[in-house]
């Protein structure tokens, strides 16, 4: 990947609302290699999407996250790629990885409440036919997501003038 | 009673900042653009090792001239990105950030009388460091249209037979102006020639955008007569820890050991310790600094021109030098002014010598947030004044 797209990237990763002609100004390049280098990464896929980061706890009390370790027998031919698919497809589910190690997916689903997710893992994921096992850790408190830190900005305390 | 004072200190100008400084601290709302710090904190790992440090009760003394591992990084570091040779035993000086370095290197160079080189605008200790050390000052006004480089003719203009030391200060603060390596070369001769010492003040080194720093000490005949300035608070971000380095040749840095044996002892152990890390691990921090200050510096170079203050493209420190000479008025002027009326406090380019006059500093280690801010209200104040 060019220079040009990776600084994109790294701008864009910390400020996806940011302008095309600021950001172009910025990385010392011109509106159109913006705009164009950006549509080459979406349609390759890079960029997957622009989300904005929320603290929820911020808006409601109720709503959870929860961590679920699943132990799954990978299926012939498919590997855990089916599986994986059945979980990602329903909505709750915000992310699904594979791991190493002790266990094989993380599965990372939000819910409006500890029931709510509690039914999910029981009347939908336990059930399925290669799972062999789960591990729920509900999500306490976050303290920074994504490389951001949630909460306010300290103060700039520097001295205001200086040489 | 007699008087207590020593004339020499008395005589020395207080700082031209002081004014502005009083008035935005007091101000609700003020921004300011005047701060000659990075707005980054310390990368934590860097700062972990500190801690690190003194929970492992490393809390005495180091040898005067430094630890020898932070020694040895240094010289590591300084062959690494600047092709630069120096030997860790002899020829190193751990001091408390880079200013002691630059006052320390000129008390045990000069003789009552002796010359020192100054180009201005510059940093404003030189010059009372100078004084302090017994020498004289003799200022190169360095122009506005050479980008506020310093050229070989106005080396040979200001050289007397008594000129001893060229100060060279770039990566440059105030003007955020480089010395290329072409543009260096152009001097090497004459300060050979005129069989003078520099103190290149390198502190900036890291912080260029383009052309990778130069060190004039890389040039044949000049690492002899050079001592090179450098230290962690603007490459790292550590301001506060106040550690910096000389390195140089050896018989000026054994004598500077050993004044600064005399008067500090020796620089923070945690500091040092916390610098190993900097420089074992500390790359990638500084390039994503750097970066940073690299978006800003386009955006704020574009948006000053935009508005119609002329704005050289300065390619190094975090500071870009506009000329306000179309609005009529002077630096001091144009800067209490846009205090008072649109609350952005920038310094005056007088504050680093009378060649400032007619351009103002502007600070971008700021989040490009405040600096949009900062510059609605610049605007709208030039708009006002502009002729």
């Amino acid at each position: 990947m060019n220079e040009l797209k990776e600084k994109i990237l790294r701008a864009i990763a910390k400020d996806s609302n940011i302008e095309a002609d600021e950001l172009a100004i910025r990385l010392g390049c011109s509106k159109d290699e913006l705009t164009t280098a950006i549509a080459e990464l979406e349609a390759d896929k890079v960029i997957c999407g622009y989300p904005t980061l929320i603290d929820w706890d911020k808006v409601s009390d109720e709503k959870v996250t929860a961590l679920i370790e699943l132990k799954v027998t990978p299926q012939r031919g498919q590997g855990f790629d089916k599986i994986a698919e059945r979980i990602y497809k329903f909505d709750e589910v915000e992310s699904v990885y594979l791991m190493s190690g002790g266990f094989d997916l993380t599965v990372i689903i939000r819910g409006k409440s500890m029931r709510e997710v509690s039914r999910f893992v029981f009347e939908k994921l336990a059930p399925m036919e290669s799972i062999q096992s789960t591990a729920t850790h509900f999500v306490l408190k976050k303290y920074k997501d994504q490389g951001i830190i949630m909460q306010f900005d300290s103060d700039d305390e520097r001295i205001q003038m200086s040489y | 009673m007699r008087n207590p004072l020593n004339n020499t200190i008395t005589g020395i100008k207080p700082s031209g900042i002081r004014k502005f400084f009083d008035i935005v601290s007091e101000m609700k709302d003020a921004i300011s653009l005047g701060v000659g710090e990075p707005d980054f904190e310390t990368p934590w790992h860097i700062r972990e090792e500190g801690i690190y440090s003194l929970e492992k009760g490393k809390t005495h003394y180091t040898s005067n001239a430094g630890i020898k591992e932070l020694r040895q990084e240094i010289c590591n570091y300084l062959r690494r990105r600047f092709r630069l040779d120096y030997d860790a035993m002899k020829e190193v000086l751990i001091t408390i950030g880079g200013s002691e370095a630059i006052d320390v290197a000129l008390r045990v160079m000069l003789e009552p009388g002796d010359e020192v080189l100054l180009p201005q605008p510059s940093y404003v200790s030189y010059e009372p460091c100078v004084v302090m050390a017994g020498g004289k000052p003799v200022v190169i006004k360095l122009k506005g249209e050479d980008d506020f480089k310093l050229t070989a003719q106005e080396i040979l203009d200001a050289c007397t037979e008594k000129t001893k030391i060229l100060i060279l200060p770039f990566p440059n603060n105030p003007t955020g102006s480089v010395m290329s390596r072409d543009e260096l070369a152009k001097i090497v001769d004459v300060i050979i020639e005129k069989d003078l010492f520099v103190l290149s003040d390198e502190i900036y080194a890291e912080l260029t955008y383009g052309e990778k720093h130069t060190s004039i000490a890389e040039f044949p005949g000049m690492k002899e007569r050079t001592i090179v300035i450098n230290g962690f608070s603007k490459s790292y971000a550590m301001t506060g820890w106040r550690l910096g380095y000389a390195v140089g040749p050896e018989v000026i840095i054994k004598q500077m050991i050993k004044l600064h044996q005399f008067s500090i002892m020796c620089a923070p152990s945690t500091s040092q310790f916390a610098a190993v890390e900097a420089l074992k691990n500390g790359d990638a921090d500084v390039e994503m600094m750097a970066e940073a200050y690299d978006q800003r510096r386009r955006f704020l170079i574009h948006e000053l021109r935009r508005m119609g203050l002329p704005t050289f493209e300065a390619r190094g420190a975090f500071y870009v030098f506009p000329c306000i000479k179309g609005t009529g008025m002077t630096s001091e002027e144009f800067a209490t002014r846009l205090l008072q009326e649109e609350k952005v406090a920038v310094v005056p380019g007088t504050a680093f010598g009378d060649s400032g006059e007619g351009y103002l500093r502007i600070s971008y280690a700021y989040s490009i947030e405040k600096i949009k801010v900062a510059l609605e209200r610049i605007e709208r104040f030039v708009k006002k004044y502009q002729v």
